[in-house]
């Protein structure tokens, strides 16, 4: 009896069922209301790219920021195009490119939307409003270009692009999607979290016309996009686009630093590209223009290109000699024994030997400080002096980043125990007669420009330097990481520093440096220098820092395949001093000739591998 | 064979098997919800484990850890200790407005670590195996009304408890035992008066009460003037029809002052949405009309797995949870929704069928009470989706997202299981 109460149960419930069934069937097949009400009620999740960060010189000048640009999306379920002609013409597309795209965007998804047009200008998208109308399924996002004021400093800012497929599957935070645009270089790079902003999300109602109609649920689930923040640069604008103008027609950097502080005033990689042309449409045809050229301009030379150091390595031999306690002032070597050549002169002291450069000199003191005036196994005494040595060297940042805020910066080498056991297969395999090329700044010591203006930096100080950066503030507070405000000491004391200091304006005044890189009015002091290049020409370098007395600026200059250090980079170095220290330039005959001068080499090449050991030497 | 060992053989497969189908097809259903097309997640992603998807597996995987520990407790268990499994969470209940925490506006959770809890979800469990172990005594008959009182009184009092952390959604979950009464002998009159209340109570707040008064009038000059001729015209029977339609009119009377002063604005808003989805567009009628919305543009054959456009980006609103309906409806369309009813249905004649096979009344009480809370939340939670039913919380059994409703649910149905495959060491009485 009550047994039959289940059915009277199961037929309350297949009554529920059937209500159900029955709902639905109406909701889902009858009335297509709903169907159409969603078309209408369609929401867009439009993801909100905020402006990135714009940088500034140190004056406050603008150098890059954004132009506002509009993508065109389709969705090919609901892209209804009555008129392909009138369609192409109003935005200025081939019949083939339409179809073609919209053949593309099909595959992809029908009603997921599909990128249709790249980059509008302002000026394009207002002409094409009205017209959006006829156009259902399409619509536009808005997105950014960066722009640059000038076409200097190209190298160091770096670019932006869209993220490599690589670069998406390791980033950390889940941040990107593809086609996102990410720092690829320099500071855009190096600083990208900063100037990237927070991405904003806005869910908007779009009825089947593509035409919005307000904010989903009044906004509530909107994500405002937060805009990244300023970098402003110690760069010096008017400087750096002075020095791009005389770097022109040469290979090469050049890198201006303010002793004090660290900052970077110039940085020019030589050559450059239009940084402008790697923005929008032309991005992947200019890209692989620069990409394939055998001069390498998408490469930021001054903190990445690796070259010997030549002669101006000698200023760290003196030093790193004085303060090991082998050399001094008043200590001469004549060129007698050395197996380094020279010109034709008597001995000469430390002074002296920075004057003119005397290879045989610091031959004979580098000698010295490997063998420590002792006797016994001469591969075990050079073991134990080259580490003391090497030690003290890279206090000067060589063989170790010196952390500037730019990407790709190269460690470069600096040749110790460690290294000449790999390079020979094992300990007691050197001594000093395999390395002493290393004694003039050849053989296995790579170095980047960077780190010879630090070089030149540190002697300005006499002895410490604030790791070099470009970036002086970030944000409305201009803060810094502590980093760029705390120096560091090289190990070497400051009363070691005057000889060299005197030697390296003995070279300005009536050394190695020929009359075009002297500036009448101004104590500049330094140091050439002439990088072997087994490929070709020599590359000439310059390091130097003016004026002698309080220094405001040390710069270093490699200009490839121009020969001697004094005769092509010292003058461009001098013009760049004389116009930061004085704002202007009086010597216009030496200023045109280095500007027109074309150092371009036939066959490019920069050493890039590790510098082989010589078999040679003995 | 009393022994536990062989329980493999005489669980019930068939129950088994629709459960593994909702749970799957439940899991898939929340993947889709949280599914976005702009950043798909992996298995590997450590992100997919804060998503709900993710989260929905490792309850899934708890819950086969709890399956195994009730089919390895002994089936006695579960009489014997009806009363303190009852006490118990009558102890969670009165516990947690003071050691609880609030998540959705509910204060009605407890947090363990990182596991959250709502006890309100397991006081129909307890309240069934109390309910099923009083009625086992053969001396109670519930045609009498001090045993239907004492009844009342289990299910009432986790009721009042829950109500009162503003869970009305769950507490109206225990009318459903009024189908495991009905079974159990309560007369037929109790359920046809309550679903006669629940007309009412809907009609009072669509219409005026004299409205009613006058249908009512109505009705009963009807039944005068076209009452069977073998029925005797006599006084008595018009008083009979008299008081009975002037019972029938208080109850409105009452029903009206209810809900016009019992019930809060907001609760009556969820009622009269119903009725008018335009009259609140921008909160409780623009989820109906987008769940209505979401499902009707699914069409006859659906948008297809992962193609839901409506119920993306939080559309609907508890898309995952209450709402998961709505992403069936929309992505497997009219085929896809009827199947899953028609399987519902399937799963709850089979819970029926071996509800009746049990020889002890303790098993199948708690059977039929089990069946009720299902259909209970079927009812509610697709009802409400398409707009036939005031908006509730209350999940889908084994579909929605979340732990508490999913272990709930398991604990309920595996009870059972346990129970009935034991049904012939269980005595008859
Ligand atoms: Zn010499």
């Amino acid at each position: 009896m009550l047994s039959q109460r289940r059915n009277f149960i199961f037929l309350f419930f297949g009554i529920v069922g059937l209500l159900f069934i029955g709902k639905l069937f109406y909701l889902q097949v009858i009335d297509d209301t709903y169907e159409k009400a969603a078309d209408n009620n369609a929401i867009r999740k439009i993801i909100q790219i905020p402006f990135r960060g714009e940088v500034y010189d140190r004056y406050g000048k603008l150098i890059v920021y954004n132009t506002p640009v509009y993508d065109l999306y389709m969705i090919p379920r609901k892209a209804v195009v009555k008129d392909t002609n009138h369609f192409c013409r109003v935005f200025g597309v081939t019949k083939e490119y339409f179809i073609k795209t919209t053949q593309r965007a099909r595959a992809y998804s029908r009603v997921k939307p599909s990128l249709f047009l790249k980059h509008l200008s302002k000026e394009d998208f207002a002409s094409v409003q009205d017209a959006m109308v006829d156009f259902p399924g399409f619509f536009f996002e808005t997105n950014a270009f960066r722009t640059y004021q000038s076409r200097s400093f190209s190298n160091a800012l770096g670019y932006v692009a869209e993220i490599s497929p690589n670069a998406l599957v390791d980033q950390r935070d889940d941040y990107y999607r593809q086609g996102d645009y990410v720092g690829i270089s320099g500071i855009e790079s190096f600083y990208e979290e900063t100037l990237r902003g927070q991405r904003g999300v806005k869910y908007r109602m779009v009825n089947s016309n593509g035409v919005e109609k307000g904010d989903y649920k009044n906004g509530s689930l909107n994500i405002n996009p937060v805009s990244g923040n300023n970098l402003y640069t110690s760069i010096d604008l008017a400087i750096q686009e002075y020095a791009d103008s005389l770097m022109q027609h040469k290979v090469g950097s050049l890198v201006a630093i303010e002793p004090s502080t660290g900052e970077i005033l110039a940085m020019v990689s030589a050559p450059s590209y239009d940084a402008s042309q790697l923005t929008g449409n032309n991005f992947s045809k200019y890209y692989q223009e620069l990409a394939l050229d055998p001069m390498k301009p998408l490469l930021n030379r001054p903190p990445s290109a690796y070259y010997r150091p030549g002669s101006t390595f000698k200023l760290v031999q003196a030093l790193v000699g004085q303060q090991l306690g082998f050399i001094g002032p008043g200590t001469v070597f004549s060129h007698a024994g050395a197996p380094v050549k020279c010109h034709g002169h008597g001995p000469v002291d430390l002074r002296g030997a920075i004057r003119v450069s005397c290879n045989p000199y610091f031959y004979h003191a580098f000698r010295k400080m490997i063998y420590d005036n002792t006797t016994g196994d001469t591969y075990e005494r050079s073991a134990k002096g080259l580490q003391r040595w090497s030690d003290l060297v890279a206090n000067f940042g060589f063989g170790r980043k010196l952390g500037v805020d730019l990407g790709n910066e190269k460690k470069g080498i600096l040749p110790n125990v460690e290294y000449y056991n790999s390079v020979y297969k094992g300990e007691k395999m050197w001594k000093f007669s395999n390395i002493y090329s290393i004694s003039i700044g050849e053989g296995e010591i790579v170095v980047s420009p960077l780190k010879m203006a630090n070089l030149a930096a540190i002697i300005a100080n006499r002895g410490w330097y604030i790791p070099p950066h470009v970036v002086k503030g970030v944000g409305l507070q201009k803060s810094i990481d502590p980093f760029y405000k705390t120096p560091v000491k090289v190990g070497v004391e400051s009363k070691y520093f005057n000889v060299v200091i005197d030697g390296m304006e003995d070279a300005v005044t009536h050394g190695t440096v020929e009359a075009d890189g002297r500036i009448p009015d101004i104590k500049m002091v330094g140091k050439t220098g002439t990088s072997q290049n087994q490929k070709g020409k020599d590359h000439s370098i310059f390091i130097a820092f003016a004026p002698r007395d309080n220094p405001k600026i040390a710069i270093a200059v490699f200009v490839e395949n121009a020969g001697f250090g004094g005769s092509a980079a010292a003058p461009i170095a001098s013009l760049v001093v004389e116009k930061y220290l004085k704002r202007k330039v009086d010597r216009k005959a030496v200023e045109t000739k280095f500007m027109n001068m074309n150092y371009l080499p036939n066959v490019y090449s920069v050493v890039r591998k590790k510098a082989a050991p010589d078999s040679t030497k003995k | 064979m009393t022994d536990s060992n062989h329980i493999q053989g005489r669980i019930d497969w068939i129950t088994v098997g629709f459960y593994v189908l909702f749970v799957g097809l439940g899991w898939l259903n929340i993947y889709s919800a949280v599914y976005s097309p702009d950043a798909p997640l992996a298995f590997s992603d450590a992100a997919f484990y804060n998503s709900n998807a993710g989260k929905q597996l490792v309850w899934i995987g708890t819950s086969f850890v709890l399956i195994v520990c009730i089919l390895v407790i002994d089936f006695r268990f579960f009489e014997s200790f009806a009363l303190f499994i009852y006490l118990g969470l009558l102890l969670l209940l009165i516990a947690v407005p003071f050691l609880g925490v609030t998540i959705n506006g509910s204060h009605s959770w407890f947090k363990f670590g990182s596991v959250t809890i709502q006890p309100a979800e397991f006081a129909k469990t307890a309240t069934a195996l109390l309910l099923a172990k009083y009625l086992n005594d053969p001396l109670v008959n519930l045609t009498k009304f001090p045993f239907q009182w004492k009844a009342a009184l289990i299910i009432g009092i986790p009721m009042v408890l829950i109500i009162g952390s503003n869970e009305t959604g769950s507490a109206l979950v225990f009318a459903s035992f009024m189908i495991l009464l009905y079974r159990e002998g309560l007369p037929g009159a109790y359920p046809a008066l309550f679903i006669g209340g629940i007309v009412l109570f809907v009609s009072a707040l669509l219409v005026k009460a004299w409205v009613i008064f006058l249908v009512l009038l109505l009705m009963a000059g009807l039944l005068v003037l076209f009452m069977p001729i073998y029925m005797q015209r006599d006084p008595k029977t018009y008083l009979r029809l008299s008081g009975g339609i002037a019972g029938i009119m208080t109850l409105a009377l009452l029903v009206d002052w209810v809900v016009n002063n019992v019930l809060k604005e907001h609760q009556r808003n969820r009622i009269r949405v119903l009725i008018d989805p335009g009259f609140d567009p921008r909160g409780l009628g623009y989820q109906v009309t987008q769940s209505k919305i979401a499902i009707g543009s699914g069409g006859f054959w659906g948008k297809g797995f992962l193609g839901g456009t409506q119920t993306k980006f939080d559309f609907v609103p508890e898309q995952s949870t209450d709402m998961v309906f709505c992403t069936i409806g929309e992505e497997h369309g009219f085929v896809g929704v009827m199947l899953m009813i028609l399987f519902f249905l399937g799963f709850l004649w089979r819970l029926m069928y071996l509800a009746d096979l049990q020889r002890s009344r303790f098993a199948r009480a708690y059977g039929f009470g089990l069946v009720g809370i299902l259909f209970f939340h079927f009812l509610v939670n697709i009802g409400m989706t398409i707009g036939l039913m005031p908006i509730m919380g209350i999940p889908l059994p084994f579909f929605s997202y979340g732990g508490s409703s999913l272990w709930s649910f398991t604990i309920l149905l595996f009870i059972f299981l346990k129970l009935d495959s034991h049904r012939s060491d269980m005595l008859s009485r």
